[in-house]
């Protein structure tokens, strides 16, 4: 059972894809850790010591920002581009894309699913 | 890509004269300008500036944490109020 940073790990994953499944930790900082950690990717979760774990979540909890932490971090900034009323923010209040995409088609992700206007007109041929 | 380092921040020269001048003097006016892509800077904390949006002069109030964000960003270019269906 490897517990790291609050999460469950899959056991019968590689390495250093089990580690992904950390918020904060993606593919390269994944490599990143089990090469400080001398572990190789390809060594499935379970298989690992309690030592390796212990590392690690030393590792994690020292050196990086993972989990709460770096969620926390990520709403005070979007908080902070709110509260100053710049454009990024109030695109952030709005609900809408922030980055400059096009919202005449798409943009569904950040618009939530489509809301129909009722008695459009048709038109006509 | 970012702007190199050596060569700082980038301010409109004319609108950074107008801020030390108006630094120098402790008048607090508004300083219109049309330079939307010029960085907030901490010596415009403070000041008023008005900011051109292609059509008016958006008044903006600087704070300390707009710095480092670009006067455009605060002056919205487009006025959309709404479908005319969406009335409550």
């Amino acid at each position: 059972m490897a517990r790291i940073a609050g999460v469950d790990l899959p056991r019968n994953k590689r390495g250093v894809i089990g580690l992904t499944y950390i918020y904060g930790v993606g593919r390269s900082r994944a490599s990143e850790i089990l090469e400080k950690a001398g572990i190789d990717e390809n060594v499935k979760v379970q298989d690992w010591s309690d030592e390796n774990v212990k590392f690690i979540s030393k590792l994690l909890q020292d050196e990086y920002k993972v989990e709460g932490e770096l969620r926390s971090e990520v709403q005070l900034n979007i908080k902070r581009l709110m509260d100053i009323a710049c454009n990024r923010g109030l695109r952030h209040r709005k609900g809408l894309p922030v980055r400059g995409q096009r919202t005449k088609t798409n943009a569904r992700t950040r618009k939530g699913k489509r809301k129909t206007v009722a008695n459009k007109k048709k038109a006509t041929k | 890509m970012a702007r190199s380092v050596k060569k700082g921040p980038y301010v409109f020269h004319k609108l950074l004269k107008k801020i030390n001048a108006a630094n120098e003097s402790n008048k607090k006016s508004v300083i219109k300008t049309w330079s939307r892509a010029s960085m907030i800077i901490p010596d415009m904390v403070g000041h008023t500036i008005a900011v051109h949006n292609g059509k008016t002069f958006v008044p903006v109030f600087v704070t300390e944490n707009m710095v480092g964000h670009k006067l455009g960003e605060f002056s919205l270019t487009r006025s959309f109020k709404g479908h005319s269906g969406n009335r409550k």
